[in-house]
């Protein structure tokens, strides 16, 4: 096939990882550090390269899209079948039901088999000339479709009903949106890393730290070619575990693997939604298959009930609710700092907390169709992400610990994501996704260079002008702050500004406004804790009491690249507009757009993408601009030292009610664990000891008592008496008769003469 | 009552069917062994070895033998036994009841290797590998068995060899869990012997050498069968429900369980969580649903009912525990919901489901009570809160406990996962779509899709059970009391050679969940088909016309997705 | 032929026999009582045989009843013996044991 090249063989990557992990697993303990992370790097850097061939390939392919056969062929591999339509296909297997029981239940025909008589039936006799009317059609249409490259594999079989067997199969899928994945998850895995060779430098478990980099690189790749949405949920469940274990990873000290529980446990809360939502949208779609574009397809073909799937777009976004830390599940991620701080760059920045919204973009025609966004002005995904983004936010300002600046401000971010995708601005949540996973890598690793220098604390205030002693730290932090505040030219500024303009824009006309008021504060908002983070940490003077120094090269350059991409990643998508303005060739403009957004009609909604709006933008900057001033200048100018907190009570209320996480992990911990679950469990228990096994006790000592009853009235009393009777009778008798046998030879003698003078008076007078 | 048609006659040779060599070699094992003197014990060990070895081997040349296509009982026989009530020497198995079959196979020589160098006290492994063996024919026995009286006595034969383990080799309590285990089950199989007697009175005749006799054959019930009354057939089925469910087992009738599990030796709590939990679920599968499909629909509210309170219910308990053995024995509770909950569903991926579930269960939970023996041989005491640390102390059997863990909360990649994840989908759209019946005036399907909700909870509450006890022992440093005890040694050789098979197949299950799906998948289509069958019937005789009258409006079908 | 004197002596010996076994302690005396039980009825058997063959001559019918009573008599007078050669013997394992052959003090078979 052409223009395939090797994103067929994708999975290649997520095995390399994989293979990485066994070896490192179980052959690490016998090397050294060195010779353990060069596996490890070796093979993260192995995937790096793959992943920029595959991208290569695809942007290749889009340009250079598959018409016809090829389209066909590439539409059905990735479709898991013929391209027939789904109601169809649904009618067919309806029709073909009653005959099939009967040949298919009884004799018991060999599973592959009836699928495929099935499969015939669906397209071939029912439905056969509408269904190669479609074909025909489509692959008219297919013409400049981008349809993305599959491979797949049967995973297991089984019936869904007496007369099917389906076999379910485990693939790849590789387009725009993967592919980018691919890069980005390589990349940052790649410099974290290189990273954490010095950072975790004699680490008590060096190896097994570097196995279970491994190993969530490998899930995390697994989960993002995952062609279907069981495949997603187990790579979605591997790299909870990753994380699990990787928070958890200094496990001697309490607070680590309560941060460890807390994140996994909160992550299978929100698990819960995501397997209703993969089964309700199982079954929306016709029970046949788990193939996202299946799904997709059937969500926008409109003949799936929508309150369907309104439940099943709302029960997956509970799912990516917890991944994704937005309200109110998002109070893992702060916690889950808890853990080495490469691995917080890495899988609680930029890479396994986008899952969901990796997710939604995968399932986009499942939420684009349930939540209606191009019929809407508000909806629950947009909302819900712009109030993370905003909570989020506010809780960045009351933190001292500068990881948990970032890890609030990464809940805002998500969130930000999540509105972009809420309110239709695909491309924009996207590209907001890419830039915002090297800016806050960057910033993470700068803060854990940071730490290594001030003798591993986060506190804030034991930092304070560190820019002279560390200067590349330093200017990458301040570079990346400015991404994530969006000020232009930075890459954050690109990403933020199409979100803003997708939220004015919104789908078929209808302008999200309220989720442009949101974005708008909380652009203000981020630079403003910016502002204050940055200042906190390298300007003013030193607080703290060690010898702050640079970190070494190996930290620093994975630094500088990240920051590179912080900088100048904007021009990935850079403004349509903006591209004519500056008279810069036309294919400057849009690239992520052109390569990234997919094209292929009934399996991607039809999106308008915003234009840029030069008003939206500079106030945006503005905004942006002002707000970190005002958080420098609040430090700068030791206005914190008026204690407005404390003089105000409005203020201090509001600071209370920051500082002390908006009650969320109280409600969740001492209302629902402490007075909800915990208690209940003891009920149940104590349900279960006195009532359910009281009873069964009760019966077994009621039993007992009346088997004891009727032993000592019954048995001992009446039955054995009787016999016991019987020998007291007997014994009483011969202890009468026992007198007679004196011993003495002459009474027997006379009473042997005296029985026998009787007998003969008896005899003689009686008998005669 | 209809004429009998069916005319039985014998078939297969009792020596040639391989499943006899299964049966009977590890009981003619327990007898050889006999004869050893008690002192020898390598030679008794090594000859209880061989034997399950033996088994084991022969299972698998079935396994390799056996025909994925044919769907019906394989390598059968069906020979007189006790002709004077026609039961018969019918055994076979089919895609249902052989990964069991092998689990069963698999785990016995496990159990026998891990005890190899710690015989709980009283010692005696002469007795033990004895009645472990004899454990072993009775388990086989009942999963190969195709008739009711054969299937009843290797039911029973399992009873006494566990209530002597629990009751001589068990812990504190041990006369008490051993009565109560004993007793309880035997309840139960009370039950279960009236209904089979019902089933075998009520239902048609056939000809047996020219006479009309009942019988006891299961694959000829579920037609012989269908003559009998609604109310019977429900009565009938009720003393399955509970006569299974207690073995199950089931909420209310779980509080064997625990004292078993807790007070019984490591092998015995293994042996009970691995194989014979699964006589109970397998009885439903086998025997109840497909003999009795018109009452397993009506009972099929109540039995999805019972699981999922099982589930939470299971869940809760585990959280209130303070005994790690007795926690897992509660989490039984809650997984064999799981399982109870995919045969409610009634539909072949519920069955598949629960055969998958019902072998991770075995693997996962069996592996959870290995590592919990372990732990006690190690630290003399299972009390989670003077545990800890056991990552630090022996590092590779924490791992081996986080994987487990990971595995019995149901993570995908994992066996666990397979046995829960289809079985929650599969309660979505419970039985065949043409059944029309209410639940306190709740439809089924709505009905089902509660229960699904509160099972998917249920995961949440397995999650944190397990990953709670998991930070409690596992994380942390030793307290002070085990802080430097030299008996907290690392994982030994028995303990590797018993538990890496166990991890590497709960590991290629999780990845490759075919090799199970792919062996029950014709064997529940076939168990389930008679459901469709008989609603057809029904269907027919009630008029179907006022039958989907009453249901819902036709356009229902198409709002729930089809 | 009278026999009434030789029944009253016999009767006489009899009460005198009678006597001696139910009040002598003496172990030998009562032997010899016994002995004079027998004898009165040894002397019954010759005195009822003589009376007897007097008035029933011997005869092939019949046989000869005055043969039958003095045949009697030695019998008895042979089981005599043998008896006295009995109780002696017990008479002495009696005084061996018990150191006395008083036979109120062998009441060890009392009940």
């Amino acid at each position: 096939m052409d223009s395939v090249g090797i994103m067929d063989k994708v999975f290649l990557l997520p095995l390399i990882m994989a293979s990485s992990f066994v070896i490192i697993l179980f052959v690490g303990k016998r090397f050294s550090e060195r010779v353990t992370s060069s596996i490890g790097i070796g093979a993260v850097g192995a995937c790096f390269v793959l992943s920029l061939v595959i991208g290569a390939q695809w942007i290749n392919r889009v340009d250079n899209p598959p018409t016809g056969a090829a389209a066909v062929a590439a539409e059905e591999a990735c479709l898991g079948g013929p391209g027939d339509d789904p109601q169809a296909r649904e009618g067919g297997g309806r029709g073909a039901e009653p005959g099939s029981a009967e040949r298919g239940a009884p004799t018991g025909a060999a599973p592959g088999e009836s699928a495929a008589v099935l499969g015939q039936e669906g397209g071939g006799s029912t439905e056969s000339p509408s269904a190669e009317g479609g074909q025909a059609e489509s692959a008219q249409a297919k013409r400049g479709e981008t349809i993305p490259v599959c491979a797949s594999i049967t995973w297991f079989e089984t019936a869904v009903s007496t007369s099917q067997t389906i076999k379910f199969e485990a693939g790849t899928v590789l387009d725009g949106l993967s592919a980018l994945m691919l890069f980005v998850v390589s990349i940052i895995s790649l410099l974290v890393h290189i990273y954490s060779k010095e950072y975790l430098h004699d680490d008590r478990r060096f190896t097994h730290y570097y196995a279970f980099l491994s190993l969530f690189t490998a899930s995390m790749l697994f989960f993002v070619l995952g062609s279907n949405s069981l495949q997603m949920l187990v790579g979605w469940e591997l790299v909870g575990v990753c994380s699990f274990v990787l928070i958890g990873h200094w496990w001697e000290e309490g607070n680590n693997t309560y941060a460890a529980l807390k994140a996994f446990l909160t992550n299978r809360v929100g698990d819960t939604g995501l397997i209703i939502g993969v089964i309700v949208t199982f079954f929306a779609a016709g029970a046949t298959s788990f193939n996202v574009f299946r799904l997709n397809e059937a969500a926008l073909s409109g003949k799936v009930s929508s309150t369907l799937l309104l439940i099943g777009a709302i029960a997956l976004f509970w799912g990516v609710t917890s991944k994704s830390g937005q309200f109110p599940l998002h109070t893992w991620l702060p916690d889950a700092m808890a853990g080495p701080t490469p691995v917080s760059a890495l899988i609680h920045a930029a890479t396994m907390v986008v899952a969901g919204v990796y997710l939604i973009a995968r399932l986009y025609g499942v939420f684009y169709a349930g939540l209606q966004i191009n019929n809407n002005t508000i909806n629950y995904v947009a909302f819900i992400g712009g109030f993370t983004a905003l909570i989020g936010a506010g809780l960045a300002f009351v933190q001292k610990d500068i990881k948990k600046v970032l890890a609030y401000s990464t809940v805002s971010q998500l969130g930000y994501m999540v509105m972009a995708l809420g309110v239709g601005a695909w491309t924009a949540a996207v590209f907001h996704l890419f830039t915002h996973a090297f800016f806050k890598a960057s910033m993470f690793l700068g803060a854990g260079s940071v730490s290594h220098a001030c003798h591993h604390t986060f506190d804030m205030d034991e930092m304070g002008g560190l820019k002279k002693k560390m200067p590349i730290t330093r200017w990458t932090f301040m570079f990346s702050g400015f991404a994530l505040a969006g000020i232009f030219p930075f890459a954050g500024f690109f990403s933020k500004d199409e979100i803003l303009a997708g939220a004015a824009n919104g789908q078929g006309g209808n302008a999200y406004t309220i989720m442009l008021v949101f974005g708008l504060v909380v652009a203000f908002m981020t630079a403003a804790y910016m502002g204050r983070t940055y200042y906190r940490t390298f300007e003013g003077e030193y607080r703290g009491h060690a010898h702050p120094h640079e970190s070494p090269k190996i930290m620093t350059i994975p630094l500088i690249i990240l920051t590179t991409f912080a900088t100048i990643g904007g021009v990935v998508n850079f403004p349509g507009k903006l591209t004519e303005w500056l008279r810069l060739p036309q294919t400057f403009g849009g690239r992520l757009e052109h390569y990234v957004q997919p094209e292929w009609a009934g399996r991607f909604p039809t999106l308008d993408v915003a234009e840029f709006n030069p008003w939206l933008a500079t106030g945006s900057v503005l905004l942006a601009l002002l707000g970190m001033f005002i958080g420098i200048g609040w430090y700068a100018n030791r206005l914190y030292e008026r204690k407005l907190t404390e003089r105000s009570k409005v203020l201090h209320a509001g600071y209370t009610f920051l500082a002390n996480k908006y009650y969320l992990d109280a409600l969740y911990e001492n209302v629902i664990r402490d007075r909800g679950v915990f208690p209940l469990a003891r009920a149940s228990y104590w349900f279960n000891q006195y009532v359910v096994d009281g009873i069964v006790n009760a019966v077994g000592v009621g039993s007992r008592s009346v088997g004891n009853f009727l032993y000592k009235y019954l048995d001992q009393g009446a039955i054995d008496g009787a016999v016991n009777g019987t020998g007291i009778v007997s014994d009483e008798s011969g202890q009468l008769l026992r007198r007679i046998q004196t011993g003495k030879v002459q009474q027997y003698a006379a009473l042997f003469f005296f029985g026998a003078t009787v007998l003969t008076i008896f005899f003689v007078v009686f008998i005669r | 009552m209809q004429l009998a048609q069916i005319v039985v006659q014998d078939t297969g040779s009792f020596f040639r069917t391989p499943l006899t060599y299964v049966v009977f070699i590890p009981i003619v094992g327990a007898l050889f062994m006999m004869l050893i003197p008690r002192a020898q014990e390598s030679f008794i060990k090594w000859a209880a070895l061989i034997t399950s070895l033996l088994a084991f081997g022969v299972s698998l040349f079935v396994a390799a033998k056996f025909d994925y296509n044919a769907a019906k009982p394989e390598f059968f026989a069906n020979l007189p036994w006790i002709p004077v009530i026609n039961s018969r020497y019918i055994v076979g198995i089919d895609g249902i009841s052989l990964p069991l079959l092998l689990l069963t196979t698999f785990i016995v020589p496990l159990c026998i290797i891990y005890s190899w160098k710690h015989f709980p006290e009283p010692h005696n492994p002469k007795a033990f590998l004895i009645l472990i063996l004899v454990l072993e024919t009775g388990m086989v026995g009942s999963f190969i068995a195709l008739d009711l009286i054969l299937f009843f006595v290797f039911f029973e034969i399992v009873l006494l060899p566990m209530y002597f383990m629990i009751g001589v080799w068990g812990g504190e309590q041990r006369q008490y869990a051993s009565i109560k285990f004993f007793l309880f089950t035997l309840f139960g199989s009370a039950l279960m012997i009236i209904s089979f007697l019902a089933l075998y009175f009520l239902s048609a005749k056939v000809m047996v050498d020219g006479q009309p006799m009942n019988s006891f054959d299961m694959m000829l019930l579920p037609e012989l069968a269908r003559g009998i009354s609604a109310t019977w057939a429900l009565v009938i089925f009720g003393g399955f429900f509970i006569g299974f469910g207690i073995k199950v087992p089931i909420f209310p009738f779980h509080t064997w369980l625990p004292d078993a599990h807790t007070q019984a030796p490591t092998v015995g709590s293994v042996i009970l969580a691995a194989v014979l939990l699964k006589l109970g679920t397998y009885g439903f599968v086998r025997i109840a649903v497909p003999i009795l499909p018109d009452a397993a629909r009506s009972w099929a509210p109540w039995i999805g009912l019972v699981a999922v309170i099982g589930i939470i219910y299971g869940a809760l308990c585990c959280l209130a525990q303070t005994d790690m053995k007795r926690l897992i024995a509660f989490s039984s509770v809650a997984h064999m919901g799981f399982v109870m909950l995919a045969i409610a569903s009634l539909t072949p991926f519920g069955f598949n489901a629960a055969v998958f579930g019902m072998v991770a269960h075995g693997l996962i939970t069996g592996m959870l009570f290995f590592l919990a023996g372990s732990t006690k041989e190690r630290y003399h005491t299972l009390e989670i809160n003077r545990l800890g640390g056991l990552l630090v102390s022996a590092p590779r059997m924490g791992w081996i406990l986080g994987l487990t863990a990971m595995a019995s909360l149901g993570l995908p990649g994992l066996a666990g996962f397979w046995g829960e994840f289809p079985a929650i989908l599969s309660s979505y759209k419970p039985t065949s779509p043409d059944y029309v019946t209410s639940f306190f005036g709740v439809e089924m399907q709505p009905l089902f899709q509660g229960y699904m909700v509160v099972a998917v909870l249920g995961t949440v509450f397995a999650a944190g059970y397990l990953l709670w006890l998991y930070q409690r022992v596992a994380f942390g440093t030793p307290k002070e009391e085990f802080a430097h005890d030299p008996h907290l040694h690392d994982v030994t050789k028995p303990e590797w050679i018993a538990w890496l098979p166990m991890l590497v197949l709960i590991v290629v299950l999780g990845v490759y969940p075919n090799l199970i799906f792919r062996t029950t998948n014709d064997s529940a289509k076939r168990a389930t088909a008679v459901l469709t069958r008989q609603s057809e019937q029904t269907g027919g005789t009630g008029g179907e016309g006022s039958g989907t009258g009453e249901a819902a409006p036709p356009p229902s079908g198409g709002g729930n997705g089809g | 032929m009278l026999i009434n004197a030789y029944l009253l002596l016999a009767a006489v010996l009899f009460c005198i026999g009678v006597y001696g076994v139910l009040a002598r302690r003496n172990g030998v005396l009562v032997l010899m009582s016994i002995e004079l039980i027998l004898n009165s009825v040894n002397i019954n058997l010759v005195a009822f045989g003589a009376w007897w063959g007097a008035q029933q001559p011997c005869g092939a019918a019949q046989g000869c009843a005055a043969t039958i009573g003095p045949v009697f008599a030695l019998f008895v007078i042979t089981v005599a013996a043998a008896e006295v050669g009995v109780g002696l013997a017990l008479v002495l394992m009696l005084y061996r044991n018990f150191k006395s052959i008083d036979i109120d003090q062998v009441d060890s078979m009392k009940g």
